[in-house]
């Protein structure tokens, strides 16, 4: 290991050379007293970070064929040129685990280090949601748990039931989280314990449910009963495998492995413009801290800075790229508690002049995407990124330029562009509302639906006839509308 | 804090388990592909890697999503510079569809092209072309083997890895040492006890100290000879030995009457492909004659053979007296491996099927390391035709003949030279 005067130059690396670029990016991150996890450092080929592409990361997960899919979709983008692989991947783990691409120059590992290993890893440590809805020290247990669990599966039910099972499941993924409740702690050895005991309970059922497998021919009982659920429940997945009257026990615990995981992703979803702000922020400022102190060279600086460019770069009339929003974001709110000008006193009173290391710590620790930007977007920002906000309706053969930056528009501005980061504005909103436990055992979902907008007729009907098969009896679809009526029913 | 650094880089092949899911499921769809395959590509390109395209309708994933081209929507755009409140902008019509572009955050993966591309192993396509042939694992082994050296234990070398000593020649290479040294030692010892006695007779102290110092150091020399000694180490060698590979000739004889239609040259064609295959993993050079038939035989490239028609009655013996020739002409049997393979649908008219046969045992197999006859199509008579009773008799080591009504019948056709060839 190079002692702290070494100055790294060139492009070749050796694997020490990683870690004491680690190490140098720890002394600096200290000062900014970055919080995170110990650091495990994976050099991987292309190909295996295609497979991490296919996993979200996990370096562990269940076998199906779906991943297969997007393993050959992605080596195909990537061999034909179309998409770059990334540099790194990084996801919440304890340790936390970054893949570090094996071709990626002196320059770019010393760019993606802070990056993944100081940026994302005190995020994933300090932010609120990840907190609260992941477990960090148990997710790998969990996934191996789960790989373990289908693989035993295939072998005792058969290769198909199991793969029928998963494609079902997947197409209900979405619907699978837990929104506002928040979901249990993974626990592999508890999760064991209980799996067993569910399951004895589940296999004495079964003899039951053969009851509630047959459908009863007189429907007297209609007028008397209950409404089930009592209260809507927005998890789709949590609701078959607690009451879809004709899964087998272990198709169950599919079901809750599939959300256990999508439950996992739902805070990252949530706080990609934060995230890869925060983590844009630091890479470039511990870069800069890195060259300031001679430790890397000027070319390895340029070379980053080249990278840096890239990553942040905002092309006109297109989509917003997170990583700049995000990394301006930040920007502009060190401006603010630095240099507060009249405007950003008046819009954010709160930060304008404070501490900005501290107000950073507190916004990283407490926001997500829509709050962060609905708390934090300054004026000067809409400005720099000459945002507009254009409006358009079904039918319509042009949209209209509703407000552009400007005194008058920000507020508008601010709130829908918050509003695009609002899961529920990309996630349909898909509930349960009835099942009739006790004549034809019917099941009834509701989708509420905001400004007109529709499902995917198609794409619909196809994951109706997977639920179907799940739950073994009828299932319908309501679309209602704001004012709570029926729209068109599936 | 502790960090620390993994090297993963040799964990290879994560997604294999993945990928033969979801080959398996696109199974119908690729062997659809490969029949194309099959119909437009040249014997020898079945070698080389394969891409095929899947449309991704085939793996779609449904889920609940919602339509961007529905309900009133709105959207913050970056980098305006033309536009002032109030402005219209014509919609892309693009677009319009697929789902998730609506949104900044949106997560849908793209679905702006209709198909994707990979290519298949070698392995992935010889299973498709042949039906999910279950190849035994010596064949498998031969078709898909590239490496061409092996090693083979051969002799004994002095240098080498502890592990490879070879105990009994170390053995005996030290007797040899040893009783070469103590011959020498014994005549040094004798003329040192010759120069002893002479000085002790001439009574020159100084002399008999310095002759029974020499004494002592021959008699010290004599008793430091090791038992074993580093030179005597003998390990078994390994040497990179050649499979025996020479020259090959694969003759194609191919009845091209209008009986043969196009289902029965495909047949004829895997057949055709798979023994190239096999016979091109064999021998280091495999040269293809193609040879169609009809009642007169013509020499053409692959293309007219696989494609070209032609009219006439069937006259099976014309190929195998134009296959003698060009043996005859080219492929001396001293050089060259000569295989045939025939492919027909066993029509034959009068004395033509007992004529081959004839010609066949005693011009043709004499020179052929193997020769096989393959009988295409799906009549029900196939099996029972004149040329086949004809061939039928045929007593012969290198003879085979098959009937190969569907595809998964090609690889059996050819079973038995695979399995003489693993033997040889």
């Amino acid at each position: 290991m190079q002692n702290s005067a070494h100055r790294f130059t060139g492009t070749e690396w050796t694997l020490d050379d990683l870690l004491s670029i680690e190490q140098i990016c720890g002394r600096h991150a200290e000062r900014y007293r970055l919080d995170t996890f110990p650091n495990q450092m994976e050099v991987i080929t292309s190909e295996q970070m295609l497979d991490s592409y296919v996993s979200s990361g996990l370096p562990v997960n269940y076998g199906h064929w779906s991943f297969g899919k997007h393993f050959l979709i992605e080596s195909g983008k990537y061999r034909s040129g179309q998409n770059a692989l990334a540099y790194e991947i990084v996801i919440n783990t304890n340790p936390c685990i970054a893949f570090l691409k094996e071709d990626n120059s002196l320059a770019m590992q010393a760019l993606v280090i802070p990056h993944a290993c100081y940026g994302h890893n005190s995020f994933s440590k300090g932010n609120y949601l990840f907190k609260q809805w992941t477990q960090p020290d148990a997710v790998l247990d969990y996934m191996l748990f789960a790989r373990n669990y289908v693989a035993d599966c295939e072998e005792r039910f058969g290769f198909e039931r199991v793969e029928q099972t998963l494609d079902a499941l997947h197409a209900l993924r979405d619907q699978g989280l837990d929104k506002y409740k928040r979901p249990r702690k993974l626990d592999t050895r508890k999760e064991r314990a209980e799996q067993a005991k569910r399951l004895s309970v589940a296999q004495d059922n079964m003899r039951q449910g053969e009851y509630y497998s047959v459908t009863p021919q007189s429907s007297k009982a209609v007028a008397t009963e209950a409404v089930f659920p009592a209260s809507p429940e927005e998890n789709l997945l949590y609701f078959l495998e607690k009451h879809a009257p004709k899964l087998e026990p272990w198709q169950r615990e599919l079901a809750r492995i599939v959300r256990k995981i999508a439950q996992y992703f739902y805070p990252q979803r949530q706080t990609q413009v934060m995230n890869e702000g925060w983590a844009t922020f630091w890479h470039h400022r511990i870069i800069n801290d890195m060259y300031e102190a001679g430790q890397i060279d000027q070319g390895i600086l340029l070379e980053c800075l080249h990278s840096h460019t890239n990553v942040v770069r905002q092309p006109e009339y297109t989509r917003l790229n997170p990583y700049a929003l995000g990394f301006a974001a930040w920007n502009e709110i060190k401006r603010v508690c630095e240099k507060p000008t009249a405007e950003d006193r008046e819009f954010l009173p709160d930060i304008a002049g404070s501490d900005w290391l501290e107000t950073f710590h507190d916004i990283m620790q407490n926001y997500r995407d829509e709050s962060f930007l609905l708390q934090f977007l300054t004026p000067k920002l809409v400005r720099d990124f000459r945002l507009m906000n254009i409006q358009t309706r079904e039918g319509l053969d042009h949209w209209t330029v509703d407000h552009t930056a400007g005194a008058e528009g920000f507020k508008a501005i601010r709130s829908q562009l918050a509003a695009q980061y609002r899961l529920e504005s990309v996630m349909p909103e898909i509930s349960v509302v009835r099942y009739r436990r006790d004549t034809d055992r019917k099941l009834t979902l509701q989708f509420q639906s905001y400004n007109g907008r529709n499902l995917v007729e198609e794409e619909t009907l196809q994951t109706l006839k997977q639920l179907r098969q799940l739950w073994g009896f009828d299932v319908q679809l309501e679309a209602v509308d704001q004012s709570g009526k029926i729209q068109k029913t599936y | 804090m502790t960090s620390v650094i993994v090297d993963r880089r040799p964990e290879k092949g994560k997604s294999t388990a993945n990928r033969q899911r979801v080959l398996k499921r696109l199974d119908s769809a690729l062997k659809a592909q490969v029949d194309k395959l099959i119909a437009r590509k040249k014997l020898q390109e079945h070698d080389t890697a394969v891409e095929v395209s899947v449309e991704r309708k085939d793996v779609k994933e449904p889920s609940f999503a919602l339509d961007p081209a529905t309900g009133t929507m709105g959207r913050i755009v970056p980098g305006n510079e033309h536009y002032r409140v109030g402005d219209k902008i014509p919609r892309d019509p693009s677009q319009r569809q697929g789902r998730g572009s609506g949104s900044g955050a949106g997560e849908g993966e793209s679905d702006d092209e209709d198909t994707f591309r990979f290519a298949l192993s070698r392995e992935e396509y010889l299973s498709l072309l042949f039906d999910e042939l279950e190849l035994p694992p010596l064949v498998k082994k031969d078709l898909l083997e590239i490496d061409e050296n092996r090693f083979r234990r051969g002799g004994v070398v002095r240098y080498g890895n502890p592990g490879t000593v070879c105990v009994a020649r170390t053995f005996k290479a030290s007797i040899g040492r040893r009783v070469a040294a103590e011959a020498l030692h014994e005549e040094a010892l004798e003329a040192a006890e010759a120069a002893l006695n002479s000085a002790l007779a001439d009574a020159v102290p100084a002399r008999v100290r310095a002759a029974q110092v020499a004494l002592e150091e021959v008699q010290q020399r004599g008793a430091d000879i090791p038992f074993l000694d580093p030179v005597d180490l003998r390990h078994r060698a390994l040497i990179e030995v050649q499979a025996p590979r020479t020259a090959a000739v694969m003759f194609c004889l191919m009845d091209v009457s209008s009986s043969m239609d196009e289902t029965r040259k495909d047949l004829a064609k895997r057949f055709f492909t798979l023994l190239y295959l096999f016979l091109s993993r064999k021998y280091q050079k495999v040269e293809l004659v193609f040879i169609r038939h009809t009642d007169q035989a013509q020499e053409v490239d692959e293309d007219t053979f696989f494609n070209g028609t032609q009219a006439g009655s069937t006259k099976v013996v014309s190929a195998l007296v134009k296959m003698h020739e060009i043996i005859g002409q080219r492929y001396p049997a001293s050089h060259y491996n000569i295989f045939g393979a025939q492919a027909s649908d066993g029509d034959s008219f009068g004395g033509d099927s007992t004529e081959s046969s004839a010609y066949l045992i005693s011009q043709l197999l004499p020179f052929s390391r193997y020769f096989v006859y393959a009988e295409v199509g799906d009549r029900t008579e196939q099996g029972s035709t004149s040329l086949w009773s004809a061939y039928d008799d045929i007593e012969c080591e290198h003879f085979n003949m098959a009937t190969v009504r569907t595809r998964d019948e090609v690889y059996p056709a050819l079973a038995k030279l695979f399995q003489r060839e693993q033997t040889a």
